[in-house]
């Protein structure tokens, strides 16, 4: 880690047009530990207490970027409102780490790539132009869809994939003022710059989330597969959200983690089941749809089936949210 | 092999440092602490109070948890400077029926991840969120027991829980 000055911001306009912020501190500190983030200066910004809170707005909720992920999870609101993100919240990190992050930092956490994390390794995201060393290295726990063959990493947040299944707003503010990003053109794809993460401009922060009214209270589910059953990041992660009429799909929203460079949605999927009965058939279907142009590498291709599988897992699963077991792992 | 220049050294020795008031265990303790400085140092450094352990120090293992304004946390991944005001909570401060029952089930063997076991159990215990055993077993997942007592560690949560320990 190297040296740093160290400012509290108490203003919004402490902190505009400036970086590097910590808020929780728990992916910035590790990154810094391993010299993989080398900040001159960092500007604590939890005393900007606008961002903290949790509020109805006129056409939803509002998550306060500066909230943690504990408080988000166990907001009645949100618990209420929207159970799908409060799972999905709660099958991340640990009980520790979830009273520490915010809202803010969890979508701006980087991968956890071990090239990215490996200074001796040649890692486009971490020295652009120096090479990946995932694509022929050690891959199990890499991308399958939306690669570049600069860049196979995976992005790793579990509340983003809900988010992004609900169709939420991030709002931030910047030296140009403030603006609103549609949930999927906040992160991006690798391509031809994977050291970009998302569309954050230099200088912003990001101040809270909007959630949309539509919330999915009686049909959802989000299952986590990973190598251990808790406190461990995905292998993949479904997020569903249903809304039925009878036995018949109104709706449906489908996102995935652990397997791209941001949350996954296929709307041609969702599009397919609208208006289906929700039998395991039309449900593998979609499965199908979605993993469409998925190409697995050397340790890793087996994930292109279990997503499959974990997608018709999990839109059986959410036809009965009770069903669901602590830390998002599969019914029984 | 690409390797990258480390312009700096761990640790540093360079820099301003800071005066800052920490709350601990219910008393006021002065420091004088360069930004860098994880709470965790800052406490087993610069205060002696070294029942808080460093297991990983990046936050995978869960033995330096504390209780930071009665939130169980880990200290390794926040700084000192960034705690002034807070109320932090070591096991050098903690008496709490889990200590007996700890005791009781047999729940350590070497017992260095004890210490972060205990804050954690008592942070989950004051959230009031886990119900079951297997609730329990998920929220006390971010502590890691390589000597495998787990199963008596949540034996004896559950004893002091008052659920049930099927």
């Amino acid at each position: 880690m190297n040296n740093f000055s160290y400012q509290r911001a108490a203003t919004l306009s402490d902190v505009v047009g400036k970086s590097t912020f910590v808020a929780g501190g728990t992916n910035l500190l590790d990154l810094m530990k391993y010299n993989l983030s080398n900040a001159d200066t960092l500007i604590d910004v939890n005393a900007l207490t606008d961002f903290h809170a949790i509020e109805e707005v006129p056409d939803g909720l509002r998550l306060g970027s500066l909230a943690t992920n504990a408080d988000t999870a166990y907001d009645s609101l949100v618990e209420n409102r929207y159970p799908l993100l409060s799972k999905a919240i709660l099958a991340g990190a640990s009980a520790q780490i979830r009273n520490m992050a915010t809202n803010g930092g969890n979508l701006l956490q980087r991968t956890r790539c071990y090239y990215f994390y490996d200074a001796h390794a040649p890692c486009n995201k971490r020295v652009p132009g120096s090479g990946c060393s995932a694509i022929k290295g050690y891959n199990r726990n890499m991308a399958i869809l939306g690669t570049s063959d600069q860049c196979i990493a995976v992005y790793p947040s579990d509340m983003s994939v809900a988010l992004s299944a609900l169709d939420a707003v991030v709002n931030v503010s910047g030296l140009n003022g403030e603006r609103s990003i549609a949930f999927e053109d906040f992160h991006r794809l690798p391509g031809d710059t994977p050291e970009i993460d998302n569309n954050l401009q230099p200088g912003e922060l990001i101040t809270s989330i909007d959630l949309p009214e539509k919330t999915f209270t009686k049909n959802y589910s989000y299952l986590k597969l990973r190598d251990r059953s808790s406190y461990a990041f995905a292998l993949i992660s479904v997020a569903t959200a249903l809304e039925l009429e009878g036995d018949t799909i109104q709706e449906a929203r489908i996102a995935l983690g652990g397997v791209a460079h941001k949350p996954w949605r296929v709307k041609e999927a969702e599009q397919y089941l609208t208006g289906k009965k929700t039998d395991r058939q039309n449900f593998a279907a979609a499965a199908d749809i979605i993993l469409q142009g998925a190409v697995g590498f050397e340790h890793n291709a087996f994930k292109i089936e279990l997503a499959k599988r974990a997608i018709i897992r999990n839109c059986i699963m959410a036809l009965d949210p009770s069903t669901q077991l602590p830390g998002a792992q599969p019914s029984a | 092999m690409h390797t990258e220049t480390l312009t700096q050294t761990y640790p540093v020795t360079t820099g301003t440092l800071r005066e800052i008031t920490l709350r601990i265990n219910g008393e006021e303790r002065r420091l004088s602490v360069l930004p860098y400085v994880s709470l965790l140092d800052a406490l087993r450094e610069y205060l002696d109070l070294t029942g808080t352990k460093k297991g990983c120090d990046h936050g995978q293992c869960g033995a330096c948890t504390v209780l930071c304004d009665g939130k169980r946390i880990i200290s390794c991944l926040t700084l000192a400077v960034m705690k002034e005001g807070a109320e932090i909570t070591t096991i050098e401060g903690i008496d709490h029926p889990i200590q007996q029952a700890f005791i009781d089930h047999d729940a350590f063997q070497c017992g260095y991840c004890t210490p972060g076991q205990i804050c954690s159990a008592v942070g989950m215990l004051q959230e009031g969120k886990a119900k079951s055993r297997d609730e329990v077993k998920d929220q006390m997942s971010g502590n890691l027991c390589r000597c495998g007592a787990n199963q008596q560690i949540i034996d004896a949560i559950m004893d002091v829980k008052g659920g049930e320990n099927e």
